[in-house]
């Protein structure tokens, strides 16, 4: 079977996640989507490996899911600390930042 | 011991300036003991000059190394030759008589500490110009000069047109000032050296074209233009009488008007070697003896005519010293009894008005040889002096000029010696016509007037130079001593003059000094014609005069055409830089700001504050990225 479908596959998360960031108003669900980006970029990493036959993209992958993780501790306590104070977890209702 | 004659009046003017109200009582007396110290150094410097052979008569004393950059080098260094100790003697001398003078002239003023400071300050300053030995020293006194001339004619700038002629004074000056720093500037770019042995030097070998020499020359002159209130930056003089007229007797009759002629004097080395420019000395000297001499017809203000003399006499110092080595020795004698004389004068017409509480106008003075005798009599023994009567100072020192510019040769010694005469005969006719107004006729005083004869302390020192104005002509010219004193510097002795009658003349001495004489008889008998005995003078001016009258009353409308030449047009301009400087400098500057400011205010619509367009447009910039990286490698 060719590697070319993982990358297909990869391309099309990537793009359901992006879609989904620009488009959902849920913070939660805008994290998840996030999440899923990132996937698919691992996911074509490891594609990446394997064709080349090398192990680089196999660590970068591993970096990745460290940063995600990383990612995910603090973007969850900023969503939840949002939720507390303005009770709501819309990602429209958190631009304070605008002039 | 040369640097004394500087230092003392500079520290009593600081004192003065420093001291503030605790000295009031006494200022006036340190004022003049500096003046006299001065005078008493000159004195010994004089005695031991007179003690040397004539070679070497001349000293300097280094006082330190002012500039020292590579090889220009230029020494605070004070140079006493012949030429500078007359003038010290002149300065010290007269300035000492006129600071006794002023003691009693200026005893009701309050600010008469002040008044003495910036006599002393003058002094200090005229006497670096005179014994710098270079061109730099010189224009440290130049403008120290300038600035205590400034101070003393706006002296009681109370009155808003005291302070006007303070300032007119000054900016004519300034404009004569960058003649001189173009001088200096061209001085070191061709000889590399600002001393004037260094430039003398520089001229002899050659180091110069004769055009920079030229240039040179004619900064030089414009330089002494301004300086001695010359054609065509004359318009200051009269408006300078607004002083007190000490100052007038001092600064702008005897000593700082005539630092032009000592200017080119000084250069002779310069205008010797550049034709052109001595020709326009002589031109502007011819032009403005004339000039004077018509304005000083047609003032009634006592004063203003003396100015207007001034101007005239000091021409014919600049026309003789246009005239090559022969004239550089008569145009400082001319200077030197003209400085007795005229100051003699002025402080004539100063006590004549301290007599009539202020008053100026001729037409309201008449008959106050009665009431003034002595200083009718000083007046009068400067009067004969100025016109030219044997034996008096000013016959033996203008009757030299007439003959040295008859014997310029060919056309031009004709036309400057018919100028010079018919100056003659026009100075006749306006001193004699302030003689008579002021001291003989009818009184025509303003009620509550009460002339009196003013106290010793005025009348000795017009008495001293009174004496000066009868004898120096004499005595400097006793076996011509005084040019033999100078021809040293002058090197008058190449060109046969000192023999007298080597050189061919136009016309034998004894000829022109008849013609001078005829010339002046001219002039006082229309002057007594109009003025004299039974003539009624009208107590205001009539109106119904000639347009040449109407015009030289109006100073030959030297003051409308600097004007119209240069003071409208400078505004117009200066008007013009105003809006440009509005318009286009600030407009630009104002003009980045808003822009700025409307370019930001557009881009600001762009930050929305959602999330989600932010991410849009780091995927759309990621996206581009990409799509350029991708349009790249095909």
């Amino acid at each position: 079977m060719s590697l070319d479908y993982y990358l297909y596959l990869s391309a099309l998360l990537f793009t359901i996640g992006a879609a989904g960031v620009l488009i959902r108003r849920n913070a939660i669900v805008v994290f998840m989507c996030i999440e899923l980006m990132l996937n698919a970029s691992n996911l074509a990493f490891v594609t990446f490996a394997r064709m080349n036959g090398s192990i680089d993209g196999q660590i970068f992958a591993f970096f990745t899911m460290v940063v995600a993780a990383c990612e995910v501790v603090v973007g969850l306590a900023i969503i939840v600390t949002i939720y507390r104070s303005r009770r709501s977890a819309s990602v429209d209702d958190a631009r304070l930042l605008k002039l | 011991m040369l640097v004394f004659l500087i230092a003392i009046p500079l520290f009593s003017a600081a004192l003065l300036l420093l001291g503030g109200r605790a000295l009031d009582k006494v200022g006036h007396i340190v004022g003049t003991l500096a003046s006299t110290a001065a005078f008493a150094v000159g004195v010994i410097e004089f005695l031991a000059m007179l003690g040397r052979a004539p070679e070497s008569r001349a000293i300097t004393q280094p006082l330190f190394t002012w500039i020292e950059v590579g090889n220009f080098n230029v020494g605070a260094t004070l140079l006493l030759d012949q030429l500078s100790v007359c003038f010290v003697l002149l300065i010290t001398g007269v300035g000492t008589l006129i600071h006794i003078y002023s003691i009693a002239y200026m005893s009701h003023d309050k600010d008469r500490r002040r008044f003495f400071a910036y006599l002393n300050l003058f002094i200090a300053a005229m006497l670096l110009l005179v014994l710098g030995d270079s061109y730099l020293s010189l224009y440290v006194g130049w403008e120290g000069v300038g600035l205590a001339s400034y101070l003393l004619i706006g002296f009681w700038n109370q009155k808003p047109t005291y302070a006007t002629a303070a300032k007119k004074a000054f900016i004519a000056n300034r404009v004569g000032d960058v003649g001189l720093s173009l001088a200096v500037m061209i001085a070191f770019v061709q000889f590399g050296s600002v001393s004037f042995s260094g430039v003398a030097e520089g001229v002899e070998a050659g180091q110069a074209s004769s055009l920079a020499l030229n240039c040179l020359g004619l900064a030089l002159l414009l330089a002494a233009v301004g300086k001695s209130a010359q054609f065509p930056l004359q318009a200051w003089l009269g408006d300078a009488m607004a002083g007190p007229t000490p100052v007038s007797a001092l600064i702008h009759a005897a000593t700082m008007v005539t630092a032009g002629v000592y200017l080119i004097s000084r250069s002779h080395f310069v205008f010797d070697a550049a034709s052109v420019a001595q020709l326009f000395v002589v031109i502007v000297g011819a032009i403005t003896l004339l000039f004077g001499a018509i304005i000083g017809m047609a003032k009634d203000d006592i004063k203003k005519a003396l100015a207007a003399s001034t101007m005239s006499q000091i021409g014919y110092m600049i026309l003789a010293t246009g005239l090559g080595p022969v004239g550089y020795a008569f145009a400082m004698m001319h200077l030197l009894t003209h400085g007795f004389f005229k100051a003699g004068m002025f402080l004539g017409a100063g006590s004549v008005m301290h007599g009539m509480n202020d008053e100026v106008d001729m037409r309201k003075y008449g008959g106050l040889r009665k009431y003034m005798p002595i200083t009718f009599a000083t007046f009068g023994l400067g009067y004969l002096a100025i016109i030219g009567v044997p034996p008096f100072a000013g016959f033996y020192s203008k009757d030299k000029i007439i003959e040295i510019a008859l014997d310029a040769g060919g056309a031009k010694g004709i036309i400057l010696g018919s100028i010079t005469l018919l100056g003659a005969a026009i100075t006749a006719f306006y001193m004699s016509r302030v003689m008579l107004m002021t001291f003989f006729g009818a009184k025509r005083w303003e009620a509550g007037a009460h002339p009196h004869e003013s106290p010793a302390l005025m009348t000795i020192p017009m008495i001293l130079l009174a004496i000066g104005s009868v004898s120096a002509g004499f005595i400097f010219n006793m076996g011509d001593r005084f040019i033999n004193f100078l021809a040293p510097l002058f090197h008058a002795g190449d060109s046969g003059h000192s023999g007298h009658g080597e050189k061919e003349h136009l016309l034998p001495p004894i000829v022109v000094s008849a013609l001078a004489l005829t010339a002046v008889a001219i002039g006082v008998s229309i002057a007594i014609a109009k003025y004299g005995r039974g003539k009624a003078i009208p107590a205001v001016a009539p109106s119904d005069v000639s347009l040449w009258t109407k015009v030289a009353r109006r100073d030959l409308l030297q003051d409308e055409f600097n004007e119209t030449l240069f003071m409208r047009p400078g505004q117009e301009l200066t008007k013009a830089l105003a809006v440009i400087d509005e318009k286009v400098i600030d407009g630009a500057v104002r003009g980045v700001g808003s822009i700025t400011l409307d370019v930001a205010s557009g881009v600001r619509k762009t930050q929305t504050g959602f999330v989600r367009s932010y991410a849009l447009w780091i995927i759309v910039g990621a996206v581009g990225i990409l799509g350029a990286i991708a349009l790249m490698s095909l």
